[in-house]
């Protein structure tokens, strides 16, 4: 049934014939367009010209909108090409196919230097209207907070559980394991090199300062960020693209009060508690590498620890992890509520939240590494 | 090939669907025949749209036998399976166009996955199919979000039909549109069928669709078909379920 295309010419004194055959449709689409091409090249100077298509065997979109295209091709000036022998099966299909106006295709893909340029620029000025949507964004949930002070009721604590539940307590078995083994590699490390100058016990030092300080929350706000800022992202971004912020909005209801608020509150309740946990779990596994690798005893390495830090280190640390929860939630909650329609630009979003997150926490931390230092602790 | 247009183009036997323990489909059986329009009835929940999709394939069966243009799905291979895949198109309820691209890319995806067409035959067919389902070309450059229900509904179609298929599953097609729209889809769905002499299995709720654009309609009913027939067939069906249905005041104001 399915025989090759053939688009034949006829011989047929001062007119010009042709004769098409076989299949057109949608497989045969690469020959039938060459002999379409072909024949385009006959026109001219011809009294009448006729496309016989008896023979057709099978017809489709494909070959009638050729067909089509071969007849307005060879249509110049006052002689009309004519599509004959149309059996009644196809006509509709060709008539509807003749109702087509073709229309150039704008192709706006191209990549120009200019075009290149622009975006860079446009990139560039973006940033500024990051920071104000980051500031707008603190200043919304602000309000949205000091108004529950005022309304307690109006306080979403059901969400907000939820929430704590999601970004907490589904976090810490990740969250503890993770800092576990950077306690371990920290002191491993530590071992392998203070080894050689007989220092080994001053692992500990190392270990305590740096996990309660440092690495415990910032490891931790890392992690929070790819897991739960993003999670917020794309939770409020496939929101805003079925419109389900606009019905919450028309029903009276503040989108920051009843998304972004209880997010808010879960994350800098949940930052907190993580960062502690991780904290005991980076030292006892490093307490443990120091012991098994190194042959610290536990005793030794307690009354180690105690000399070489304070509170003040763990209040160092412990104190960065609300703000840096508040800058992920912010971060990702604009970013979430930026989404447009697209699948794209929500991946976009996602992306965006989770990079600008990580690197707004390593700011932050940077700022309070020179405040503490400032104020000598 | 001759034998194919005797047999019913979808061959459906002894279907059982479960959810759990929710039995949905439950030995349901059902011949669509070639070139017709076939409505798809039946209430809210009882699985219109799990037999398309387990038609489809979508949604994997406990039991019985499918097979579409004479090729059983179960058994086939996975180039007998993409070929028949490339000869149905589908239209989802919501179009379930990709968001990410244009109508103009929506429309040429299936055709630059299947066949080898040069992108001006491509960009001028896709023209061709836009003109079709009643579009402007303008339409071609936007993006699905900045388009209205009804135009996805038609783009989605575009995109149903953009190789070309000998069938097509519509999923509650007017759905969501205003009375007006909806008629003009169902003159649409009729037109299509009788240029591109495509079959259509519908499921809808809309009776206008089924008065002027159904050829035969069947009735979904605990998990089987209840009855199956013409219009005439359905008003004159004594089931309780059909009664209402179509001797309810909305079909009455339908058939004036």
């Amino acid at each position: 049934m399915s025989s090759d295309p053939k688009l034949e010419r006829i011989a047929k004194g001062n007119a010009l014939a042709l004769c098409a055959t076989g299949t057109w449709t949608a497989s045969f689409a690469p020959v039938l367009e060459r002999m379409v091409a072909d024949a385009e090249k006959l026109a001219g100077g011809q009294q009448s010209i006729f496309i016989d298509v008896s023979e057709v065997a099978k017809l489709d979109t494909f070959g009638a909108w050729l067909i089509e295209r071969l007849r307005r091709s060879l249509t110049n000036g006052p002689v009309e090409a004519q599509i004959a022998g149309l059996s009644a099966n196809y006509s509709s299909l060709v008539d509807e196919v003749r109702r087509v106006r073709a229309t150039a295709v704008v192709d706006s893909g191209t990549v120009t230097i200019t075009g290149m340029l622009e975006q860079i620029g446009r990139t560039v000025a973006g940033i500024g209207g990051t920071v104000a949507g980051l500031v707008d964004m603190l200043g919304a949930v602000l309000a949205a907070g000091f108004r529950v002070l005022i309304h307690p009721r109006s306080f979403r604590l059901t969400s907000t559980v939820h929430h704590m539940e999601q970004v907490c307590w589904r976090a810490v078995p990740i969250i503890v394991l993770i800092t576990f083994l950077i306690g371990c590699i920290i002191a491993q490390q530590g071992i392998f090199h203070f080894r050689r100058f007989g220092a080994d016990i001053f692992v500990v030092d190392m270990l305590g300062v740096l996990v309660l300080r440092e690495i415990g929350v910032l490891l931790v706000a890392i992690m929070v960020a790819g897991r739960s800022g993003s999670a917020y992202t794309a939770e409020l971004g496939s929101m805003k693209m079925r419109e389900e912020i606009d019905a919450l909005r028309t029903m009276g209801f503040d989108p920051i009060e009843v998304l972004v608020l209880p997010r808010m509150m879960a994350l800098v309740l949940a930052l907190p508690i993580l960062a502690f946990l991780g904290a005991m779990a980076a030292l006892y596994g490093g307490g443990l590498v120091a012991w098994l690798y190194g042959g610290v005893e536990p005793e030794a390495f307690l009354l180690r620890l105690r000399d070489a830090i304070s509170i003040d280190h763990f209040i160092v640390g412990i104190v960065k992890a609300p703000v840096m929860a508040a800058v992920i939630g912010i971060v990702a909650c604009v970013e979430g509520l930026a989404v447009q329609g697209s699948a794209e630009s929500l991946g976009q979003h996602t992306t965006a939240s989770v990079v600008k997150g990580i690197f707004f926490v390593i700011v932050m931390d940077g700022v309070f590494a020179i405040f503490f230092a400032s104020i000598g602790m | 090939m001759a034998g194919e247009i005797q047999n019913p183009i979808i061959r459906v036997r002894d279907i059982t669907v479960q959810f759990g323990s929710t039995r949905v489909l439950d030995g349901l059986n059902l011949d669509v025949k070639r070139g017709e329009i076939l409505g798809f009835v039946g209430p809210s929940g009882a699985g219109k749209s799990v037999l398309t999709r387990t038609i489809i394939g979508l949604v994997p069966k406990v039991a019985g036998s499918i097979e579409v243009f004479g090729v059983d799905l179960d058994s086939s291979n996975t180039s007998q399976r993409r070929n028949v895949e490339r000869r149905w198109g589908v239209l989802f309820q919501q179009g379930a166009l990709f968001s990410s691209l244009t109508v103009r890319q929506n429309i040429q995806f299936p055709m630059r996955e299947y066949l080898r067409v040069s992108q001006r035959l491509m960009d001028e067919i896709t023209m061709a199919k836009l003109t079709m389902v009643g579009l402007k070309p303008e339409v071609a450059e936007r993006f699905p979000s900045e388009l209205s229900g009804g135009m996805i509904k038609r783009v989605a179609l575009a995109r149903a039909l953009s190789l070309d298929p000998d069938l097509v599953f519509l999923d509650e097609p007017t759905s969501g549109l205003d009375p007006i729209g909806a008629g003009d889809f169902d003159e649409l769905v009729r037109t299509l069928q009788r240029t591109l002499g495509l079959t259509v299995f519908m499921v809808t709720h809309d009776l206008d669709s089924l008065y002027t654009a159904c050829d035969r309609i069947a009735v979904l009913g605990n998990g089987k078909i209840i009855a199956a027939g013409s219009i005439a067939d359905m008003q004159a069906s004594q089931h309780p379920w059909l009664r209402q249905y179509f001797h309810g005041k909305r079909a009455r104001a339908v058939m004036g």
